[in-house]
């Protein structure tokens, strides 16, 4: 426990984390030295997490503004404007480091934040995401120099991870639908866990955290304030990990769902009496933040008596309740006289709600206890006048950092390609996630119309309007390590060809944000590359950034994480019905890829060397991501939304891991047991037939369509400026790719399914 | 008729049953607050998917002593309809409104997906609309679903038709020992659902309310929605 009477000197301050001209700079804030409190308050309002002050002056680069933004980044979350008066809040998080000191508490505590994100705004949760990073939990060449125990360890990682999730989500009531799942050897020892949620409301029923009206009641609400989690933001997530990091445990906050669906459904009533000027939810840096981050933004004061605050352990100093990270909490400000049906809601809902303060004119954050002010520090300078950093930045000697040097030595003419092809399929990268999946309830709230596997995006129908929301996540973490830059665009272009690919329009992104230590300059060079690509991205496929989230320090000791730009990319379809699922539908159907680009060369040996294939099959990584060409994008994309809202096609797949063959054996799993024979002489220039299979530039998709279809297909294609290539039929039977005049793969479904379905479940229930 | 939808905290499939019976079965419907002992005035009552209390001790076994439940017994000892889905089913056990106890699902993982029941028996008011032998596509969502019973209760059920709904393949056919495909939780003679001997409480593990429009996969849960609509009917035409 730390006492109030501890001395605050130069040396406290670094123990907080604090440089000698931050403590400075507090001092000169209130012309006198802190109290250990007040202390205790700046370290968690300054730290990286919350205070963003290495990455504010990059932050500002990226495009946020477009015709359907409503709220930018800045609150709780962005949101959009989704038609008929209805608005969609959606923001993604991560929960990276609590993740892998403790897998289940840290990922369930990670989507209860980003949940309260979106109901503090007035939205009801809909639907969430998850983009998981681990270590291989399999050996072969993609593991690295992954050992055994290294492997298990990943494997206990992700077991939990996805029990924290399911035992969330499930239980407070919204469907988890998607995201993805990708193993890389640098996320043995620091995974990702960034989770993303959506929630929708009536435009006029938006709520924002901002404090007014002087004299108006401050009330908490929600679980009791304990001692856990003091210090997450500061010490957990704003710190690289050491062999001691595992005493971070207490570090670590312990979710209750339950609580928070009680919370969720008292907010949303609570809200809809009127009674309510602003609400916050207490995430990281808990009262600390909301109070004075309320209070900053509406440029007021707020002055909190601690007495008040319920507790749910005896004698807590300031200090501690000022810093817990205690979860399912929020605090509020109604209007003065009707406190009191505030109260009656929460206690309906059979919890806590106390009046603590009042918000006051003088712009201080006041805090009282047992009678004596505690603290006292101006409101707008603890949340907004923090620490900006322009860090040093410097571009690594050799031009990306590949892990392994060289390049794929082809099979040769003609050899059958089939046995490496199942391996492919098995790679835990690409198999079926079906297994997680099954473990999230995707259903509850009866909007799911594309779940876990179903389309290449998630799509949510909107009960309120014939209107369908789809969402998707991506992030490619290896070609962003090669480079950085152009991993961000690819990730961006992804994510929004996967939601075209379902038959939505992608009118907004969000962004989680995972790299290394940005007191590296290679790591900050890394850092910035990523804005600008995620920026120039952004802004050709009209998806500007609304809100998100940077989590660095992701380095193990001194191993930072592969350059990781999560996007998350927010879709509109006019009409449910427009949805289109990545499984084919009919035999006889015709398969044909669709290419946004003029350039007809699907991979060289350099961008070769940067597949999954590569690294899956020859455990190399190197040479350079496929370069991107984001206007090929776009007309890829208008054309996928323009032939879903015309009902053209039967299915579509986005081409990337594992490339064309991958995709199709995919769309072949997702149907009922239809297979695809097909030629891939058409398709472009290829080296030979594993760069044709195998190879992932971008702008490109797989479609099927009737016959009767094909003549309008083709004409859409052309008014978009989209090449449609025909290369072959959906029909029962074997799976067959030709390359020249070879057979190359060959086989049963059930003998490519078979690997694809199982391999994740049993490397983990059996391993 | 009416329907009445019970919300304990922590409920989360109240919505669902809502919409299912006012927008898609188009009858009225109302919510039942936990704290209430008066179920406004409804005909058939819903007790919902979710994890009431929180589910905290044992599935259910807090919810039995709320308020509501005390009106719930009574309205079904003197014959009212009662549907007990998922989270429900597992409270009605609780509450000894039927026979059994659930326990975790074998493989010991939270399960959500489409399975396969088969109707066992039309000769109640939950399946009157179905065909017996009927397959349908229905999905489940829940960690504790793994039916139990001692042996002389089983063979009662059996031998009475107690039981409504079995996890078959999706052609209709038993499953095997230790098919987890077709029987995903390991329950019992594959129990998937079960009324009392009177045959007018019924709960089950799967949902029927998410499976009512067919853009979301299914529309196979309507039969049972249906069946006690027509049996309400018809019940109301014998006795005016």
């Amino acid at each position: 426990m730390i006492e109030t009477e501890i001395k605050v000197t130069p040396q406290v301050a670094a123990e907080h984390g604090l440089t000698a001209d931050e403590y400075t700079r507090i001092q000169k804030i209130l012309g006198r030295d802190p109290n250990i409190t007040e202390l205790g308050i700046f370290s968690v309002m300054w730290s990286e997490h919350c205070s963003y002050k290495s990455s504010r002056v990059h932050l500002k680069r990226l495009p946020t503004k477009g015709k359907y933004v409503v709220q930018g980044p800045g609150e709780n979350a962005g949101v959009v404007d989704i038609g008929d008066g209805m608005v969609a809040a959606f923001k993604i998080e991560s929960h990276n480091h609590p993740s892998f000191v403790e897998p289940f508490q840290g990922a369930a505590t990670g989507v209860g934040g980003i949940l309260r994100d979106i109901f503090t705004m007035g939205a009801r949760p809909i639907a969430v995401l998850d983009a998981l990073r681990f270590g291989p939990v399999t050996s072969g060449p993609g593991a690295g120099n992954a050992t055994s125990e290294e492997i298990k360890r990943n494997r206990q990682i992700l077991d939990g991870v996805i029990r924290g999730i399911g035992f969330y989500g499930n239980c407070f009531g919204v469907p988890t639908v998607g995201g993805e799942i990708v193993f890389e050897p640098c996320y043995s020892n620091n995974p990702l866990v960034n989770a993303l949620a959506l929630g929708i409301a009536k435009r006029e029923e938006l709520f924002f955290a901002k404090a007014s009206g002087v004299g108006n009641p401050v009330i908490y609400v929600g679980a009791k304030t304990g001692r856990d989690g003091i210090h997450g933001a500061s010490l957990l997530a704003s710190a690289e990990f050491s062999e001691e990091s595992q005493q971070k445990r207490p570090n670590v906050q312990v979710g209750d769902p339950f609580l928070e669906k009680l919370l969720l459904e008292a907010c949303l009533e609570a809200m809809r009496t009127g009674a309510i000027v602003a609400i916050q939810d207490m995430g990281a840096a808990g009262l600390t933040s909301t109070s004075s981050e309320m209070a900053s933004r509406g440029g007021m004061g707020i002055e909190m008596d601690l007495t008040r605050v319920p507790q749910r352990e005896a004698k807590m100093t300031a200090y501690e309740m000022m810093l817990s990270e205690s979860q399912e909490r929020m605090l509020l400000v109604a209007t003065r006289g009707r406190e009191q049906e505030v109260f009656d809601v929460f206690h309906k809902w059979g919890l806590d709600a106390v009046e603590i303060g009042r918000v006051t004119d003088d712009g201080k954050l006041r805090i009282l206890l047992d009678g004596a002010v505690a603290g006292e520090i101006p409101a707008h300078a603890l949340a907004e006048e923090g620490p900006r950093y322009e860090r040093p930045v410097a571009a690594p000697n050799t031009s990306g950092a590949p892990k392994t040097t060289g390049k794929v030595p082809f099979a040769s003419d003609g050899a059958d390609l089939t046995e490496n092809f199942r391996r492919l399929l098995a790679a835990p990268t690409i198999a079926s996630k079906k297994w997680v999946t099954d473990q999230y309830d995707s259903m509850v709230r009866t909007n799911t119309r594309f779940g876990p596997g179903a389309g290449d995006a998630a799509v949510l129908r909107l009960k309120e309007t014939k209107r369908a929301i789809a969402l998707a996540t991506d992030g490619n973490g290896r070609w962003g390590s090669l480079s950085p830059r152009e991993g961000a665009m690819h990730s961006v272009a992804e994510a929004a060809r996967n939601v075209a690919c379902s038959g939505a329009k992608p009118i907004a992104a969000t962004n989680c944000l995972n790299f290394g230590n940005p007191e590296k300059p290679e790591v900050m060079w890394q850092f910035t590359e990523a804005i600008d690509g995620i920026g120039e991205a952004c802004t050709a496929l009209e998806t500007p950034i609304t809100g998100g989230n940077v989590s660095f320090y992701n380095e193990t000791l001194g191993n930072p994480i592969y350059p990781t730009p999560i996007i998350g990319v927010l879709g509109l379809m006019e009409d449910a019905e427009f949805a289109i699922g990545s499984g084919f539908r009919n035999a006889g159907d015709k398969i044909f890829v669709l290419d946004g680009a003029a350039d007809k060369s699907i991979a060289s040996a350099e961008s070769f060397s940067s597949s999954e294939y590569a690294k899956e099959i020859h455990g190399i990584v190197s040479g350079m991501p496929p370069k991107i060409d984001l206007a090929a994008e776009k007309r890829l994309i208008d054309c996928l939304v323009h032939l879903a809202a015309e009902k053209t096609i039967a299915s579509a797949h986005d081409i990337s891991d594992g490339g064309v063959a991958v995709s199709l054996a995919e769309s072949c799993f997702g149907s009922e047991n239809l297979s695809a024979q097909v030629s891939l002489d058409t398709l472009g220039t290829t080296l030979n037939a594993e760069t044709a299979a195998y190879g992932e530039r971008g702008a490109r998709a797989v479609v099927s369509v009737p016959p009767s279809s094909v003549v309008r297909l083709r004409a859409i294609a052309a008014e978009n400026g989209v090449n449609a290539t025909e290369i072959g039929t959906v029909a029962a039977g074997d799976f067959r790719i030709q390359y020249g005049t070879k057979t190359v793969i060959q086989g049963s479904l059930a003998s490519f399914h078979r690997p694809w379905a199982k391999s994740l479940q049993e490397a983990i229930e059996n391993g | 008729m009416k329907f009445g939808v019970v919300q304990f905290p922590g409920s989360n499939c109240d919505d669902d049953a809502f919409h299912a019976v006012a927008s898609v079965i188009g009858k009225p419907v109302e919510f039942i607050w936990h704290q209430s002992e008066d179920l406004a005035g409804s005909d058939v009552v819903i007790l919902p998917g979710g994890f009431a209390y929180g589910d905290y001790l044992r599935t259910g076994a807090i919810a039995r002593f709320s308020p509501v439940m005390k009106s719930v017994d009574k309205f079904a000892r003197s014959g009212g309809l009662v549907l007990g889905i998922c989270n429900g089913f597992q409270i009605l056990l609780e509450a000894g409104l039927l026979p059994g106890a659930m326990m975790r699902n074998k493989g010991l993982r939270y399960l959500c997906r489409h399975v396969h029941i088969r109707v066992e028996t039309t000769d109640n008011p939950f399946t009157c609309a179905a065909k017996k032998g009927q397959v349908l596509k229905i999905p489940i969502a829940h960690n504790e679903g793994n039916y139990f019973c001692e042996p002389a209760m089983l063979n009662g059920l059996e031998k009475n038709n107690q039981v409504i709904f079995r996890y078959v393949t999706p052609e209709g056919a038993d499953a095997a020992e230790n098919d987890r495909e077709a029987n995903p939780n390991g329950s019992l003679h594959s129990i998937a659902g079960i009324c009392n001997r009177e045959r007018n409480v019924l709960g089950l593990m799967p949902h029927p309310e998410r499976a009512v429009e067919s853009p979301l996969g299914s529309e196979d849960g309507l039969v049972l929605f249906r069946s006690v609509v027509a049996s309400f009917a018809s019940h109301t035409a014998v006795t005016a």
